[in-house]
């Protein structure tokens, strides 16, 4: 048993908070899927093995040749799982300031808010480095299998990266945390940490879109015009690649570098991050005037004033704006490759529908659990003498009509191109949409709103049945719109179907309110 | 707003009763006269707040009937609940509303005229002290803030029974000073109220009646006078004749 108060006490004490944190998370706090997890995360190996060889295996046929094209490829992951990281990080980062837990109790103990402080960041890394390596790894063991142990480098690479990433994070968000105070951060930090995820995925398909219009990643990297116009092999760029590949010399540089910059941003960071925590606390007591002050009570029929309750709330809401950010910037390639082929054939555009329907039907998810399950008054909302069959209503026009906001323009735009695709892809969003909503009204559960992020723990089937229902619509359309109809009535009646299988495995209610 | 005193009671509970795992609310009978200041006391489990929970639609009862001057809670509720109005012990509102804003939406919910509601919003706000945070939103209000805000959401769409279960927790004196009179204020206009409470002086020297409940069932009821009678003590303050009639129920158990 290590001393009190000492780093590798933290540590143990940390560990124990994550590990609980984390169980909690995936078994949503209940003990009998304790035994399920073990069997889900072996099928989890099993099946992320199993699509890496799959994957990897054509590109191997003739041995791995470290070319352009490999490089390429190779640094192409690298770079998405940094934009991963950073984002990660800068979440957990972001947590630590404003997570009230049990800081209270650490700030007000006796003891090196700096020791503290160096064990959070150093978990933060932890993390980083656990969930990119759970991510990163079957891939990493397929070319180790297919190719030779030189690739297992890999993991020193995972290794050495979120090191760097974690020391990034930390300090863009203490810069942001400087520079904007701690009543924006939050919000801000978010925002970016969802575009700082999303911009390499996006920024690839953006550059696809525009050279060769089409939204495939892979075609763009691997055409000849990319291949002859990225630097030289020889060029520091293609370091990483190297260190992924087996060469020791780099792979040694490069973990280096991570855990330096990783201490020197421990060093740096760790004595103010306690003055931050207690700055970002301060947030929690402090009322924010709204911004568009209501000066007189207006006139609206009881489904109104519901209505434009959830829109004030929704609109308030920083988690909720940061994920309908995320939707929206994936909703920027759809958008360039509408504008990239306006005028010409349709063909392309096909491609736009399932993206839409699938997009809505998430956010509309989203919306719906926070209009129905994350409502803030639940006993206000009982006791008022307004049927729940209103309320409800209410609800979900609010979720639909927001979800029309943000597509809107999308449909308008395919609409002066294709009023056919317009009108199968408006049908498909509702569709997905409506299906989203309800799935989440027969698994409502009461919750904080703050637990968003969170939601898709409280019921995995729900989660499930939300997912399925969203890519069996998407499809459905896109048959649709590609002229497959037979197979479009399939999609379809797989959609029915899980709503069906959701609606019948629902949790049932008391008479209670 | 006032309200003539009728011969219609406020609230009847007839034979009502609720099990969990346990019987929470185990046949109780209760009679509540319009305009009253009703004090429900009893130790904690006592089956008070679910009580009052079924009272207010938040809970339906296995057993009993619900009568809210005169409507049939359970048969009709949407017309029971417009006459009622519920502040639970730990009030959730929206933390991204602003107490006017909060307002504006529960007149809404009781489609109480606009105009009038703001009339009646504006004093109730000033009453309560929450003038200055009127436009600030609520999720950096302390307890007490949160209490007077919900307590203000019963009260602006006047309604005739103000069920209030411990509404007095956590508030500061002049808070709770605060609250003390709009209540009183309200029961001068015929308004019946019913609180639970933990703090015996207030209902001592608030309350018209007080029942007194244990285990699910009335055990006693009446003025002060009447349960001091009721237990053999003449001079005793409420705190005493309370305990004493806990104690008494429990060797009688």
């Amino acid at each position: 048993m290590s001393q009190p108060a000492t780093l590798s006490w933290f540590a143990r004490h940390e560990i124990r908070l994550f590990w609980r944190d984390w169980m909690a998370m995936l078994t949503a706090g209940k003990r009998k899927r304790e035994s399920l997890l073990g069997l889900m995360a072996v099928a989890f190996l099993v099946f992320s093995h199993l699509l890496a060889h799959y994957l990897i295996s054509p590109l191997a046929e003739d041995g791995i040749v470290l070319d352009k094209t490999t490089m390429i490829f190779v640094t192409a992951s690298v770079f998405l799982f940094c934009t991963m990281m950073i984002s990660q990080a800068m979440e957990s980062v972001t947590r630590a300031f404003y997570a009230r837990s049990d800081l209270d109790l650490i700030l007000s103990s006796p003891i090196s808010a700096r020791r503290v402080f160096t064990v959070r960041i150093l978990a933060i890394a932890a993390a980083t480095i656990l969930l990119t390596t759970v991510l990163a790894g079957p891939f990493i063991n397929a070319f180790a299998y297919i190719d030779g142990p030189r690739w297992l480098a890999g993991y020193g690479v995972i290794l050495g990266l979120a090191g760097l990433c974690t020391a990034f994070a930390v300090l863009l968000t203490v810069g942001l945390f400087r520079t904007v105070g701690p009543k924006r951060t939050r919000l801000v930090s978010q925002v970016v940490s969802a575009v700082i995820g999303a911009a390499f995925v996006i920024g690839i398909q953006a550059a696809a879109i525009l050279s060769s219009g089409t939204i495939s990643r892979f075609t763009f990297l691997g055409s000849e015009r990319f291949v002859d116009a990225v630097p030289p092999l020889t060029s520091a760029v293609w370091r990483p690649a190297y260190a992924a590949a087996g060469d020791i010399p780099t792979l040694l540089g490069l973990i280096g570098l991570g855990m330096a910059a990783l201490a020197l941003t421990v060093l740096l960071c760790a004595k103010n991050f306690g003055d931050h925590v207690i700055a970002a606390s301060g947030v929690a007591f402090e009322s924010s005037s709204s911004r568009r002050r209501l000066s007189s009570f207006r006139q609206a029929s009881v489904k109104r004033t519901l209505r434009r309750k959830e829109w004030t709330l929704l609109r308030r809401d920083p988690w909720l704006m940061s994920q309908t950010l995320m939707q929206i910037l994936y909703l920027f390639p759809p958008a360039l490759l509408l504008w990239r082929n306006f005028g010409d054939s349709v063909g392309p555009l096909v491609i736009l529908t399932p993206i839409l329907v699938m997009a809505s039907g998430q956010l509309a998810g989203g919306l719906a659990w926070l209009a129905v399950s994350g409502e803030d008054a639940p006993d206000l909302m009982t006791s008022a003498p307004v049927s729940a069959r209103m309320i409800m209503s209410a609800k979900i026009e609010a979720v639909l009509g927001s979800v029309l906001i943000v597509v809107l323009p999308l449909l308008g735009a395919l609409a002066l191109a294709s009023l056919e695709l317009a009108a199968i892809t408006a049908a498909g969003i509702v569709l997905s949409a409506c299906a989203a909503t309800m799935i989440q009204i027969w698994f409502r559960a009461q919750a904080k709103r703050s637990d968003f992020r969170r939601r898709q723990t409280s019921s995995r089937l729900a989660t499930l049945a939300e997912a399925l229902s969203s890519i069996f619509w998407a499809s459905a359309a896109a048959l649709i719109a590609a002229a497959f109809y037979t197979y479009a009535a399939g999609t379809a009646a797989l959609a029915v179907l899980t709503l069906v299988c959701a609606w019948a495995v629902r949790p049932r209610r008391s008479a209670d309110a | 707003m006032s309200y003539r005193p009728t011969n219609t009671p406020a609230l009847v509970l007839k034979g009502l009763e609720k099990h969990f795992d346990k019987p929470a609310v185990n046949g109780l009978d209760l009679t509540i006269r319009g305009g009253e200041f009703y004090a429900l006391l009893g130790p904690n489990g006592a089956g008070k707040t679910t009580t009052l929970r079924i009272v207010a639609g938040l809970l339906r009862p296995d057993a009993g009937s619900v009568s809210v001057f005169g409507v049939d809670a359970l048969a009709d509720p949407i017309a029971a609940k417009r006459l009622i109005a519920w502040v639970p012990d730990e009030p959730l509102i929206y933390e991204k509303l602003t107490p006017f804003e909060y307002l504006e939406f529960v007149a809404g919910l009781w489609d109480i005229d606009a105009a009038t509601a703001q009339v009646d919003a504006s004093e109730i706000i000033d009453i309560l002290g929450l003038g200055p945070h009127a436009h600030e939103r609520c999720n950096g209000f302390s307890k007490g803030m949160r209490q007077k805000v919900a307590l203000a959401g019963a009260l602006v769409h006047s309604p005739r029974l103000l069920i209030l279960d411990e509404p007095l927790t956590g508030l500061d004196a002049g808070s709770s000073r605060q609250v003390k009179t709009v209540l009183a204020e309200r029961v001068r206009t015929g308004v019946t109220v019913i609180m639970t409470t933990h703090i015996l002086e207030v209902a001592e020297r608030m309350a018209e009646r007080i029942g007194v409940i244990d285990a699910g069932r009335l055990i006693a009821e009446g003025t002060l006078d009447e349960l001091r009678h009721q237990t053999g003590q003449t001079a005793n303050s409420l705190e005493d004749v309370f305990l004493d009639l806990v104690a008494e129920q429990s060797a009688a158990a």
